[in-house]
């Protein structure tokens, strides 16, 4: 009975918790709720994943009124892992955020932040999971008021100007998006993402519904802050409090990529879209540029929140790169990297908190010497900067074959070239954090810094062994991903991807 | 026992070797236990492995399947099975020698140094063992990421520069090209599996399929082709057993193995003689050949000296292998046993001397020979090997390799291989002969007491010494029973 409901229990739980949190007005108590919201609503994506890999694509209509006419909630194989993972990553984040939040927000503001996280969390899954154009602009909106509002928390004074940035651009973007459905509405009557993908291919040609589309495209890129639609995120990342880098850096930006693969493949049709408008050329070069240009900036990075954020921007290159792709290898490699990528940012973004709550403020020089001092953290830093590298048996090599593998599909050589060199930039910026770690010796006075707390080092190690376990056994994630990538793609199960590769 | 747990045992029980020397660091004896236990355990390991493979078993074992349709898998070939022999068995010999050696030495953080030592070994046992490309590709990266800290391990800046260029070169090759390779072969062929006479005849045009060797002899930066050697002397600075076990055997012979292997089960000696797409490479490795040499003759340090030769002797084997013939490649993989052999001694025999006297320049060798005969005779035997002149091992694959290279008709490698020969002796046994000679100026002294001092016989610990003369010893029975190795080795070719 409850399991036909699950779509919108997903949603309803931590919308309704933000308010009672609201009420509660203190700050453990806020913690204590939030974190069993979280665990339900990841216990809940699980058993949403396991029902669609069992039986298929579910639907569900809000209030029973049956789509197109009423909201409809649809859960396929993306969007299940989708929720899979932004679910999974909020609650690993609970056990972090006490201690961590404790630090870095004023007292009386904690049980603020909490309710703005559930909001945000319910905003975010609300995303992943509608099956409707303009819904999926109020979760757009949710989520993104809620994290600017998480984000202007941070201690730091520039918290607040990253914040309005992210305000100004996220609205615009949201705007541009909004423009884009409003078009479309116009051109075809309806908003239910089906309807539109029926309706759509025969007016594909029309001015209007290309305009409705380069709304679309833009809205969607800078929220996900495709290159050079990006300047909102380093800052907003650097300045937030941790806890919240975190959560956005492994889940907001990657449910962007989530709605611009929805909005291409499943409302637009994916490839055939491509033919008529030479979209996956515009998407290739882009993810290229910002593969590298973000990577270039990331070496002259002092700050190491900062660095990772334009790490960020670089691996979004990836996914944006694998949409564009257009065969099924390709989009498969952007969408298990939204899960890679996940792992591995939380992981460092982790280990980078529990240095700000040994040490502070976090430059690369200020990681002198932890090496020894903070063993533990730094090792799982190590996993975290292996995995961008991309060294096999951990998340990013995985992402690395099946883009390679894809741009060969496509026969796009400098795709390769720029997936390998990205690789290796990242080893250039990326291994200045393992060289003042462990070949510094720690500054005067910073004798004695301790391991961090165990409820913040817990998740990290979690996050850590999965970056090594979905790395060597990717088989549990890549069934999922190719199967969806292949329904996306349109193309029929083929048995060679099962077992010899594609035929050129 | 049954031959599939054992091959994933060969990987399981170094990396619990290493947890466990982790964990008794606080103290050393027992954790140098643990290192030669588990050494010792990991050699009856591997005989159990190999030896269905001289009855021409092939056993095979999956560890996991990594992608949907690609695992890593292992089998065990001829080629593969005498890799994991010799690092195995050299490793418990290095295990010795570094016990002597790191407390000779007195170096720090010694349980880091171990505990890694052992991950290295592993992830060798899984390059040796590795059943398709992907397997290969995985465990020769983590091999280049466990023994970072083994070559940073003094932390000096100057280890954190050579640190800087060893992986720079290492993962900036494997990434760059092995990998673009390694995803264009899977592409064309649909299959990494390592497969008798090849996965690519009849897939590739002939123009491709030299780029493509190419690009997997450049992209194995292991093997240390110029002009991406460079990593190999930077590699010096870390400790000797490092240098000795690691950067004489494991590591630069998992980069030539891995080029043999491609070479032979994934593009097919037939493939390449009669495309003549790796004919150019031949001629890259014989400049490396000669230019390593002529470098390494120039040099004072004793284990720059030493890196040179190896940068050289390397490409002995990516030549034999680039020749395309059935003797190139059987002269190749018994090259890869006696260079091991040998240059581990002449490492090992640094290492004592830096031990004992604190000294690594060759010039200030002058009679030290006198001191530790030992140890000098162990570096003659050996030289004489790497030479190779009879009656040590190194003979017998020069040999096959000048007869390969003697088969393609390719005259001027014949030569360069005669070449090189010549310069070896001028680089290596000068080492050698000074050692016993007096230093010039010091011998007419007439201060006879102070002479006699220094003749007295000051060993190295015993740890360092009888390794050495057992790896010494070891050249001289490969070149007795280099027919047994022959033999071994001979399917490989059959393809």
């Amino acid at each position: 009975m409850i399991s036909a409901h699950l779509p919108i229990l997903q949603i309803v739980i931590p919308l309704i918790a933000a308010p009672v949190c609201l009420i509660l007005r203190h700050a453990f108590a806020a913690w204590l709720l939030t974190t069993v919201v979280t665990a339900v609503t990841f216990v809940i994506s699980v058993a949403l994943l396991m029902q669609v890999l069992d039986q298929g694509a579910i639907s569900y209509a809000l209030g029973s009124w049956a789509p197109p006419w009423g909201i409809e909630y649809v859960v396929d194989q993306l969007s299940a892992f989708i929720l899979v993972i932004v679910a999974g990553i909020g609650v690993l984040v609970m056990p972090f955020a006490r201690q961590s939040v404790e630090q870095e927000v004023p007292k009386e503001r904690i049980y603020l932040f909490y309710v703005m996280y559930l909001l945000c969390l319910c905003g975010l899954l609300g995303i992943a999971i509608t099956g409707d154009a303009f819904n999926l602009f109020v979760f757009l909106e949710i989520s993104s008021l809620s994290s600017y509002v998480l984000i202007s928390l941070g201690h730091d004074k520039r918290a607040l100007t990253g914040a309005f940035n992210y305000l100004i651009m996220g609205t615009i973007g949201a705007t541009f998006y909004v423009i884009g459905v409003g078009m479309l509405y116009m051109m075809t009557g309806t908003l239910n993402m089906a309807d539109l993908a029926e309706r759509l291919p025969a007016i594909l040609h029309l001015r209007v519904v290309e305009a409705a589309l380069a709304f679309l495209l833009v809205g969607i890129s800078l929220k996900l802050a495709l290159f050079p639609l990006h300047f909102w995120l380093p800052n907003a990342y650097a300045f937030a409090p941790t806890t919240v880098t975190i959560f956005l850096a492994a889940t907001a930006t990657k449910v962007s990529v989530y709605v611009m693969i929805r909005i291409l493949y499943t409302v637009f049709g994916g490839p055939a879209l491509f033919e008529v408008l030479a979209i996956d050329e515009a998407l290739i070069a882009l993810g290229m540029l910002s593969m590298i240009a973000a990577a270039l900036v990331a070496i002259f990075q002092d700050n190491v929140k900062r660095m990772l954020a334009y790490s960020s921007l670089s691996q979004i290159g990836y996914m944006i790169l694998g949409i564009g792709l257009g065969n099924a290898a390709g989009l498969a490699g952007g969408i298990i990297h939204i899960f890679n990528h996940a792992m591995a940012k939380a992981a460092l973004f982790m280990a980078i908190g529990c240095v700000v709550a040994r040490v502070g403020v976090v430059t690369i020089s200020d990681l002198a010497g932890l090496g020894r001092q903070m063993p533990v953290t730094m090792g799982a830093m190590m996993i975290g900067v292996l995995s961008l590298i991309g060294i096999p048996t951990t998340v990013g090599f995985v992402t690395k074959w099946y883009l390679i593998e894809g741009a060969f599909t496509a026969g796009n050589w400098l795709a390769v070239a720029t997936i390998l060199l990205s690789g290796l930039l990242a080893v250039i910026y990326s291994w200045r954090i393992v060289e003042s770690a462990y070949f510094q010796d720690p500054p005067e006075g910073r004798d004695h810094v301790r391991e961090a707390p165990i409820a913040m080092q817990a998740p990290m190690l979690i996050l850590a062994a999965a970056c090594i376990v979905f790395g060597i056994g990717a088989t549990w994630t890549m069934d999922i991903v190719i199967v969806a990538a292949e329904a996306l793609v349109g193309e029929a199960v083929p048995a060679t991807i099962e077992t010899s590769g594609i035929q050129p | 026992m049954s031959v599939e747990i054992a091959i994933l045992a060969c990987l399981i029980v170094p990396a619990i070797g290493s947890l466990l020397i982790w964990l008794t660091g606080a103290r050393p004896n027992l954790r140098e236990s643990v290192t030669l236990v588990t050494a010792g355990l990991l050699f009856c390991l591997v005989l159990v492995v190999v030896a269905p493979v001289s009855a021409g078993a092939r056993p095979e074992a999956v560890l996991i399947e990594m992608f949907p349709g690609l695992s890593i898998a292992f089998k065990v070939e001829p080629l593969g099975a005498t890799f994991a022999l010799i690092a195995s068995s050299l490793w418990i010999l290095t295990s010795l020698y570094a016990i002597g050696y790191m407390r000779g030495h007195n170096e720090k953080n010694q349980t880091r140094f171990y505990a890694f030592f052992a991950l290295a070994i592993a992830s060798t046992m899984g390059v040796a063992l590795a059943g398709n490309m992907l397997t290969l590709f995985t465990f020769y990266e983590v091999l280049s990421v466990c023994t970072y800290p083994l070559v940073t391990h003094s932390g000096t800046p100057e280890a954190k520069r050579a640190g800087r260029v060893y992986l720079g070169i290492l993962l900036g090759t494997s990434i760059g090209f092995q990998l673009f390779a390694i995803g264009y072969t899977w592409i064309v062929a649909g299959t990494l599996d390592f497969t008798d006479g090849g996965i690519l005849d009849g897939k590739v045009s002939g123009g491709v399929a030299a780029l493509l060797m190419t690009l997997y002899v450049f992209g194995i930066g292991k093997a240390a082709v110029m002009p991406f050697h460079r990593w190999l002397p930077a590699a010096m600075v870390a400790p000797t057993p490092v240098s000795a076990l690691l950067h004489a055997v494991a590591v630069v012979k998992a980069g030539v193995f891995s080029v043999l292997k491609v070479t032979i089960y994934i593009f097919g000696i037939d493939l390449l003689s009669t495309t003549g797409a790796s004919y150019w490479l031949a001629y890259v490795a014989a400049a490396t050949i000669i230019i390593a040499s002529l470098v390494a003759m120039r040099k004072d340090n004793l284990k720059l000296r030493l890196a040179y030769s190896t940068v050289s002797q390397l490409s002995y084997v990516v030549l034999g292998a680039m020749l395309a013939t059935s003797s190139g490649a059987i002269g190749s993989a018994m090259h890869i046993a006696m260079h091991a052999f040998g240059k581990i001694t002449l490492f090992f025999c640094a290492g004592a001397i830096m031990v004992a006297t604190h000294k690594t320049e060759i010039s200030q060798m002058h009679g030290l020979g006198r001191r530790m005969p030992f140890t000098f005779i162990a570096f003659g035997i050996a030289a004489l090997s790497i030479i190779g002149l009879p009656p040590l091992g190194g003979a017998w694959s020069k040999w096959q390799l000048a007869l390969g290279a003697a088969e393609t008709g390719q005259a001027l490698l014949v030569a360069v291989l005669m070449v090189s020969s010549v310069l070896n002796v001028a680089y290596l046994i000068p080492v050698a002969v000074r050692a016993f000679m007096p230093a010039p100026g010091q011998s007419e002294s007439p201060d006879r007491s102070d002479d006699g001092a220094s003749w007295r016989i000051e060993e190295a610990p015993m740890f360092c010494v009888v390794p050495l003369c057992i790896t010494a010893f070891g050249c001289l029975l490969l070149f007795l029973f280099a027919d047994r190795l022959f033999e071994f080795l001979e399917p490989i070719a059959a393809g």
